[in-house]
């Protein structure tokens, strides 16, 4: 074994044998991952419940007449008419809907705006298809409305990219930092400068053992969110996320390097460290969409690296944009690790002294 | 034949500390030396001046006849470092921390297990080193420094931490390494160790040496009066007092002379027979350190 080569083993297996560092790179962004994803599942296809009291014609006929229909109401029956709105106010039904003749009667809580505009907006068309029906005569306008966005891009689009930039950043972060100012303690630095190695050796013994971890990162979380529970749908470009987490882990890396460089003991590298990711994960787009985000906040996160990281992965990852659309982040990711590298070189110390 | 390390008027300071003042010594093929002196002395900086990690403000180093500064790669190989018990990889096995430390060298699996044997730990190999005593670690921490089979090992403070076993365990094994033909340069603080171990030591104090030697010819040279004690009520101090010119002192427990002529003392006190819990004690190199520096030696 080359010196490379035995430095990088013995540095895989520290990591893998170090417990913190596993639930924090990889154990913990998963378990955000399962929860957002769960929470967030089905929010873009809301479904309405509704309770009806006895029969109610025309919804019968509406989804005789359009299956896709079941798809979007969901029709539960109550034995009167009380109980049906209790469970209205309660919140477990949407909507309870009656048939006196030919008058439908929609009761419906306020409680939940949206759910109460699309209880009204879809009961609405579904009667005036019904009355359109009743006329005879083909509808002469008709609407054809859909998203701009891949239709597919559902929370777990926005959440993957955004938790695994988030669980990168604070992997290579912590990691580098962790290990400059832990081997400057214990001298393991002054001692591998005393064995006939480059310091190159060790400094892409150290990069490449990162970039190894971010790619496993990057693995465990395509593998969770591609699960059909979640159903992630890759877009074409996908694979361009791999040189955009090589890019971000050599960017956060010279984050981490720097912390190393400037705090004196671990602890003082764990905290300056959180407060540099913590922040970065809420004002960078991981933790909050910048789609969704106030405008300070999407000011804020152009001077956030992980900004470019997570709105990189997104593009290529869920919006279906080509391969191109990442070159942008690699480059600002890229410059960014050149500036702070420089810094960190300049504020680098073997010793303690 | 030229000395293994060769250093000539050392200075180096950091901001208003001076910390090396001007040293000059020579380390002699196969010596054991011995950097003595309390810590803040200067033992360490000259050592890692020595040993090329840092440049010397003036004065010249030169180490199996090559300059030490700037780092040279073709000496690397020809020494051997042990710095601390916890210089080490985290969360590695006994056998993969030096398994990795003799794959820097281009050493081999094999030579490193042999290593293991040679210090004792073939039955820890497979432990954490976290979880090794002071004692396991800091022989697995010399036995990574003697991996690649130096010429020369540097040794910083190694029984620092131990327990008094412990440190005898490791002198033993410090022993047989210097046996072995290799030349050892030893930095410390304990006077005992200095005097058991080494070939020659230079004591060091504020940057400077202030006396260096063979232990033995040091206290020699100080021709302090032995210390003769024995128990008390065998002998009065009036009687012993008779057998020499010293000081004579009795505690209740034992009886004490100090003298320059310990084989007329011991004579008499044999003709008395007196000799029940008899103790010889010489000076130390703490008594040295004390005559030379006025004060009492504080590591």
């Amino acid at each position: 074994m080359t010196g490379f080569t035995s430095l990088s083993r013995a540095m895989f297996l520290g990591f893998v044998r170090d417990r913190a560092a596993l639930i924090f790179s990889i154990l913990l962004p998963v378990l955000f991952l399962l929860f957002f994803g769960s929470i967030y599942k089905n929010s873009s296809a809301p479904k309405i419940n509704l309770v009806t009291v006895g029969q109610v014609q025309l919804l019968t006929q509406a989804r005789q007449a359009d299956p896709g229909l079941a798809k979007v109401l969901a029709i539960t029956h109550a034995r009167s008419e009380s109980a049906a709105l209790a469970s209205v106010r309660k919140g477990d039904d949407d909507a309870a809907v009656l048939e006196h003749g030919d008058r439908v009667i929609v009761r419906y809580s306020i409680a939940d705006q949206t759910k109460a505009g699309l209880v009204n907006s879809v009961l609405g068309s579904i009667v005036q298809a019904a009355n359109q029906a009743a006329s005879g005569k083909a509808p002469r306008f008709t609407l054809a409305a859909s998203q701009v966005e891949d239709k597919s891009l559902k929370p777990i689009q926005y959440f993957t990219p955004g938790l695994l930039g988030w669980a990168l950043a604070s992997g290579a972060t912590f990691g580098a930092a962790i290990t400059l100012v832990s081997w400057r303690q214990n001298k393991l630095l002054r001692r591998l400068r005393l064995a006939p190695i480059g310091t190159g050796s060790i400094v892409a013994a150290r990069i490449w053992i990162a970039v190894a971890i971010g790619l496993i990162q990057l693995a465990v979380f395509l593998a969770i969110a591609k699960l059909p529970y979640f159903g992630l749908q890759l877009t074409a470009a996908w694979w361009m996320a791999i040189p955009l987490v090589v890019c971000g882990i050599l960017a956060f890396m010279s984050i981490g390097l720097l912390v190393g460089a400037i705090a004196k003991t671990q602890q003082a590298a764990t905290s300056i460290a959180n407060l540099i990711i913590l922040p970065m994960a809420f004002l960078g787009g991981a933790f909050i969409p910048l789609d969704f985000a106030p405008d300070w906040v999407r000011q804020a996160s152009y001077a956030m690296p992980l900004r470019y990281l997570v709105t990189g992965m997104q593009d290529v990852m869920a919006r279906g944009e080509g391969p191109t659309a990442a070159l942008p982040a690699i480059g600002i990711l890229l410059a960014f690790t050149v500036i702070v590298s420089l810094i960190a070189v300049r504020m680098f110390r073997w010793d303690d002294v | 034949m030229p000395a293994t390390i060769n250093v000539r008027d050392l200075r180096k300071s950091y901001g208003d500390v001076v910390a090396v003042d001007g040293v000059s010594f020579e380390v002699r093929e196969g010596e054991f030396f011995g950097i003595l002196g309390p810590n803040g002395a200067g033992k360490t900086t000259t050592l890692e001046i020595i040993e090329g990690l840092r440049k010397p403000d003036s004065g010249e180093v030169r180490v199996l006849g090559l300059p030490a500064w700037p780092r040279n790669g073709s000496l690397l190989p020809k020494i051997g470092v042990q710095l601390q018990a916890s210089s080490f990889f985290e969360r590695l096995s006994a056998r993969e921390q030096i398994r990795t430390f003799a794959s820097l060298y281009g050493a081999g699996a094999r030579q490193a297990d042999e290593m293991l044997e040679t210090v004792g730990l073939t039955d820890q190999a497979g432990q954490r080193t976290e979880k090794l005593s002071g004692g396991q670690a800091q022989r697995l921490s010399i036995a990574c420094a003697l991996v690649h089979d130096p010429e020369l090992l540097f040794l910083d403070e190694p029984t620092g931490a131990l327990d008094p076993q412990a440190r005898r365990n490791l002198w033993d094994l410090l022993r047989k390494i210097s046996k072995s033909g290799r030349t050892v340069v030893l930095t410390t603080h304990h006077m005992d160790e200095a005097e058991s171990l080494c070939d020659r030591v230079a004591i060091m104090d504020d940057g400077k040496i202030l006396k260096a030697g063979p232990p033995a010819a040091l206290v020699r040279e100080l021709d302090q009066p032995l210390r003769i004690s024995v128990e008390s009520g065998l002998i009065s101090a009036d009687q012993a007092a008779g057998l020499t010119s010293g000081a004579v002192s009795d505690d209740g427990v034992s009886l004490s002379i100090a003298t320059s002529e310990p084989g007329q003392v011991l004579a008499g006190l044999a003709r008395a027979d007196a000799l029940t819990g008899l103790r010889v004690t010489g000076a130390t190199l703490e008594d040295v350190f004390l005559s030379l520096t006025g004060r009492e030696y504080r590591a």
